[in-house]
């Protein structure tokens, strides 16, 4: 009773505490993820300019006008440049408006981030928790509100995420910006997250629910068409659950999945829905290409450039979205096309075409250059007759005459591209040599980054180096790279491995070529051909699968085999230790009912599976002849009937085990094949299969192939038998 | 001072963001505004009126340029421009016309009547009345020859109170002060009650039985409908809904709660039912010094139908409003283009604009104007808390208000760039 007191008390303070704290955000100055290298190994993500802005700036200028008061920006690679920039910028002279820098040099993901904040006792209450290259316009009156209105009600709520309808791309199976197809189920009613998967493989075209969901919850709505915009209304216990689980690496991957999965805390997380307004985050090259695009479309509204939000410098909008800020200098027969934003103090040269563009300030365009579908930073130089199609050009880049850049071209600062040089296709030019690959694709992305953050301190020094002599003479290593980017050039030419090809094509500010594209699709019907082959070849247990599981569609069947192949050996394994330990039979139950429980399987499939090891066993017994085989069938099936008759509590189970075994026959112990019949009527006289048992798997098989009626052929006599006995009797 | 300059940070770093609307709102805002920086200005000796002319010109140029949409900012950065320039011309007429009566009666007033020995008593007295009272076609017409003593005799005024230095002249760079915040303050009380003023005037323009069509949603003209059908006149009241922000609704629901008979139309159907209108009474963003108004999108349709069927078009706009410059390519220069997600929701639309395949740029384009520009040959009569006016009026009102040596605000970062 007391303690009970004294919960509602602290339950009261923490409700006081929610109204009375000023609203917090933590803002992640790191995404903790290479997508954008090379360029951020010489700038962080989120100092990088998004239509002539740093990004941060969007995030900031977003959480100033929702009314965040304290922002913690937390910084981790090159901490310096994030907190110099702050330093200098005009947030700090907002008023209600504070922001505070926490840096760290040993943290490798955002959960390491979380935990430092944690221990720094900073977080009073709710909190927003964004990365520095996100960039919204939504209000967080709303979800804020629900947010806490749930938190009275039920206080493991502890996150809400903000979802965006965004439909996928049904060819490629990846958002419009360029990461991965999201599926999640939400209840309806509650809005509540159930289910979270971005990495789901769309070859398979399936994604397996657990059937619990459905045992709880009246109405599941599924989604592929929801956009996850990593805004988050996190509870202060968010940070505490991060400290205890230090295995929580990345948000969604680990955070998020793990918290739907663990039931023992039943700690909740719900999703809130925006319409009208815009939130995205800049994941990869495709995305920055995308919302760089939803910003000169106005998506943003009012974080646009001709809107100053942030100091930035004036930018008229002129029809067909262009934006010019007042200082160009512009040739008269220069065309500078549809939705281009050119900065200020930027030339433009006679006869030079611009289209759907951002193009920096201080830039030097010369004459009768093409560029489209380009960003330009700052302060970059483009020689006469360059053609730049699909290209990120960072600052102080020179391009020389003639030069032409392909899609899909990122050059990284101060690189310089030869005359008459082609860059090929999605090629990476920086002046800093790539890192040695010691970190191959399948590793996680944290440990990758591990490694990334042991580089970059070092690279840093080689690059301050290198554009200190720059100006000077060519050193030893540029001399090297003058041939990879042709003659007068400067930088090295960034590998791609082949597997990295395809991800590259995907997430590069290009757009997919029309082959590739085709390419895709192509691929995409063979797969949906192959697995529905794989479908007709499925084993019968399969089938019994499918049927006691509506809910899969039939296609996702392959991945159940394959978990199932895996229950399969661990009951096999447990089996053949009873075997060998003489555990005894309650006990192996309770192991099997253990493994049944991990591998949410049904009883159907401990029976295949335990009649598959008890065979197993048979077979790997040393044996002369087929009578020899009967006879170790008889002893162990003998002396395990017990085990064999609790699993097999219906006529459903007897039936799977008559299937499981002829599938073994046909396949793993082709020695069964020719005494089917004289095992099953073992097993009848065991009194492990009954009569009808049989009687329905021969009639079930009654319309099979022929192929598969080899059995119920041989079995035919015994069947006859069964239905004349009874009379018998 | 720095107690002027956070206030005028933070107005500034609000206009923005787009976080004040409308432009009564920012009218008031930014005269008040105005006034704590005058109020602030700490006043020299020499040359008062200049300072505080450069004071409000500098908070005036950050301002402008934090919304050059938003053109209410600059009409009160002028018009409190103006007032100054006025009250220290009339303090300088003053001091010399009580030199011209008694002369030697203050040894500092020998000073400046040496100092203009020019100045005849014609040209004082048609500064005074230049400055005390808005001229009108009459006095300009009577006094030709003297009008282009008026700017003269200001910049003499000017001049004057460089040489002052007696305590006199505190005491007047005082009363400067405090005359000039006088008149702000009355400027403050005008724009606050501009709705009531305009609202007066409703009777003579509505009569009984008839329809009036109305788009978008403005205040003064819920207050002029209202004030109608409190003078017992019964009219129906249409509203075109105003899309894409559908203000009209909201105009609809305030119009039906104070029990004026309302019917709510689609923008589209304008056409189809001005025919049985009698009048539209509309609101507007902003005048133009040549009678176009900036108004809000949909209205230049609307002013069309009305032309086509010789419908008066009627604008009520607050004296704040009207803004002394002429309008080129208002369309585009003078317009704020919104969110798309006002017309299209972007969820349905996202897979139009997947730039990961194609040609990478999108095919489909939103455009969503605020305002649109009506021009002044469509709009038949401006109702102001002056009275009504005609289009072709305009620029004398705008005489009247504001003074030519203001209207260019950003003549100085223009020729700093």
């Amino acid at each position: 009773m007391v303690q009970k007191k004294g919960a509602t008390r602290v339950s009261e303070d923490a409700e006081e505490e929610l109204a009375r704290v000023p609203l917090q955000a933590i803002l992640l100055a790191d995404s903790f993820a290479q997508k954008f290298r090379p360029i951020t190994l010489e700038r962080p993500k989120v100092l990088l300019p998004l239509v002539n802005i740093p990004m941060i700036d969007y995030t900031l200028a977003w959480l100033e006008s929702a009314g965040v008061e304290e922002v913690f920006v937390f910084c981790c690679a090159h901490s310096r440049q994030v907190t110099d920039y702050l330093t200098n910028s005009k947030w700090f002279s907002q008023p209600n408006f504070s922001i505070k820098t926490i840096e760290s040099h040993n943290c490798v993901s955002a959960g390491d981030a979380l935990r430092l904040i944690y221990e720094q006792h900073v977080i009073h209450g709710d909190f927003v928790l964004i990365s520095g290259d996100t960039l919204s316009n939504m209000s967080l009156t709303q979800v804020l509100e629900e947010h806490k209105e749930r938190r009275k009600k039920d206080s493991n709520a502890v996150m809400t995420m903000v979802i965006k309808k965004s439909k996928p791309s049904p060819l490629t199976h990846q958002s419009r910006l360029g990461t991965d197809e999201l599926f999640m189920a939400i209840d309806p009613d509650t809005n509540q997250l159930l289910y979270y998967e971005d990495k789901a493989d769309h070859l398979k075209g399936t994604i397996s629910l657990d059937n619990l969901l459905l045992a709880d919850k009246s109405s599941v709505s599924l989604h592929n068409d929801k956009q996850d915009c990593y805004i988050d209304i996190c509870s202060p216990e968010v940070l505490s659950l991060f400290t205890d689980n230090f295995d929580y690496q990345h948000l969604r991957r680990h955070f998020v999945k793990g918290l739907l999965v663990d039931d023992i805390m039943g700690y909740k997380i719900f999703t809130h829905e925006i319409y009208s307004s815009y939130a995205a985050r800049i994941d990869n090259f495709r995305s920055y290409d995308t919302i760089s695009k939803d910003i000169i479309q106005r998506w943003t509204y009012p974080f646009v450039p001709d809107v100053q939000f942030i100091g930035n410098s004036s930018t008229k909008l002129e029809r067909l979205g262009m934006y010019r800020a007042p200082g160009i200098e512009q040739s008269r027969s220069a065309q500078i096309g549809p939705f281009t934003v050119v900065g200020n103090g930027s030339t433009i040269g006679n006869n030079t075409k611009i289209s759907n563009s951002v193009v920096g300030e201080g830039c030097n365009i010369g004459s009768k250059v093409s560029i489209e579908g380009c960003y330009i930073w700052h302060n970059v130089t483009i020689e006469d007759g360059c053609t730049l199609k699909h290209a990120i050009v960072c600052d102080g880049v020179i391009i020389k005459s003639g030069a032409v850049l392909e899609p899909g071209v990122v050059l990284s600062f101060k690189v310089v591209i030869g005359q008459q040089f082609v860059v090929p296709s999605y090629s990476k030019v920086s002046l800093l040599q790539q890192p040695t690959k010691q970190d191959s694709d399948e590793e996680l992305e944290y440990a990758d980054d591990s490694s990334a953050v042991v580089e970059i301190p070092s690279f840093n020094i080689t690059s301050d180096k290198l554009s200190g002599e720059l100006t000077s003479e060519l050193s030893e290593p540029q001399r090297r790279a003058v041939s990879e980017v042709g003659s007068g050039g400067v930088g090295y030419m960034w590998s791609v491995g082949e597997g990295d090809y395809e991800e590259e094509l995907r997430h590069s500010v290009a757009p997919i070529p029309a082959d590739k594209l085709a390419e895709v699709i192509q691929a995409a019907i063979d797969d949906m051909e192959m697995s529905a082959q794989d479908g007709n070849l499925l084993p019968p247990s399969g089938e019994l699968q499918a049927d006691s599981n509506s809910i899969y569609s039939e296609d996702n069947i392959d991945d159940i085999r394959d978990d199932y192949i895996y229950f399969e050996k661990e009951v096999e394994a447990t089996f053949l230790r009873a075997v060998h330990e003489n555990i005894k039979e309650d006990h192996v139950i309770l192991e099997v009912n253990s493994l049944r429980l991990s591998y949410n399987k049904t009883s159907v499939d401990c029976a295949g599976a335990l009649f598959y090891s008890m065979m197993k066993l048979a077979i790997e017994t040393p044996h002369s002849s087929a009578g020899d085989l009967i006879n170790n069938a008889t002893n162990v099936i003998g002396t395990w009937k017990k085990l064999l008759k609790y699993y097999l509590p219906s006529l459903d189970e007897e039936i799977e085990v008559i299937l499981k075994f002829e599938e073994m026959c046909l396949e793993s112990a082709r020695e069964f094949s020719s005494i089917f019949v004289q095992v099953l009527h073992l097993l009848y006289d065991e009194e492990i299969l009954q009569e009808d048992a049989i009687l329905n798997w021969a009639s079930e098989k009654e319309g099979a192939e022929e192929a598969d009626k080899v059995f119920l052929k041989q079995s035919k006599g015994f069947i006859q038998w069964l239905i004349e006995a009874p009379e018998e009797d | 001072m720095p107690d002027a300059h956070a206030l005028v940070n933070d107005f500034v770093i609000k206009l923005r963001k787009r976080k004040i609307e409308g432009s009564k709102a920012t009218a008031k805002q930014t005269a008040e505004l105005l006034r704590s920086v005058i109020s602030q200005q700490r006043i020299p000796h020499i040359n008062q009126s200049g300072a505080l002319i450069d004071a409000v010109k500098g908070v005036g140029e950050q301002l402008i340029a934090a919304n050059p949409v938003e053109l209410a900012v600059g009409n009160i950065v002028r018009r409190v421009l103006h007032i100054i320039r006025e009250e220290d011309l009339s303090l300088a007429t003053a001091a010399i016309g009580g030199l011209g009566l008694d002369a030697g009666s203050d040894d500092d007033n020998d000073v400046d009547g040496d100092e203009h020995p020019v100045l005849s008593a014609a040209a004082v007295a048609a500064a005074a009345r230049s400055a005390l009272r808005p001229p009108s076609l009459q006095t300009l017409l009577e006094d030709l020859p003297n009008s282009a003593a008026v700017p003269h005799a200001s910049s003499s005024g000017g001049d004057s109170d460089g040489k002052s230095k007696s305590a006199d002249k505190t005491s007047r760079s005082w009363k400067l002060k405090h005359n000039v915040i006088e008149a702000v303050n009355e400027l403050i009380q005008d724009i606050s009650t501009c709705h009531e003023q305009i609202a007066e005037q409703a009777v003579e323009h509505i009569h009984q039985n008839e329809v009036i069509l109305t788009l978008g949603n403005s205040r003064t003209v819920i207050e002029f409908l209202c004030a109608a059908k409190e003078k017992k006149r019964s009219f129906r009241v249409f509203v075109a809904e105003g899309a894409p922000r559908y203000q009209g609704h909201v105009l609809a629901k305030e119009l039906v709660s104070r029990g004026l008979q309302t019917t709510v139309i689609t923008d589209s159907a304008v056409f189809a039912m001005i025919s049985r209108v009698n009048m539209v009474i509309v609101g507007a963003h902003a005048v133009m010094a040549n009678g176009g108004v900036i108004a809000p999108v949909g209205l230049n349709m609307v002013a069309l139908a009305a032309k086509r069927h010789a419908v008066p078009f009627v604008v009520l706009a607050g004296i704040h409003k009207l803004c002394p410059l002429y309008p080129h390519n208002p369309e585009v220069l003078l317009n704020e283009l919104r969110s798309p997600s006002d017309l299209l929701d972007f969820g349905e639309f996202s897979d139009c604009m997947d730039f990961g395949s194609g040609a990478g740029s999108t095919l489909l384009h939103v455009v969503n104007p605020a305002f649109d520009y009506v021009p002044p040959k469509l709009v038949n009569l401006f109702i102001t808390d002056t009275g009504g006016h005609n289009p072709s009026y305009m620029y004398r009102l705008i005489a009247d208000y504001y003074s030519a040596d203001d209207l260019v605000l950003q003549r100085k970062p223009a020729s700093r760039n």
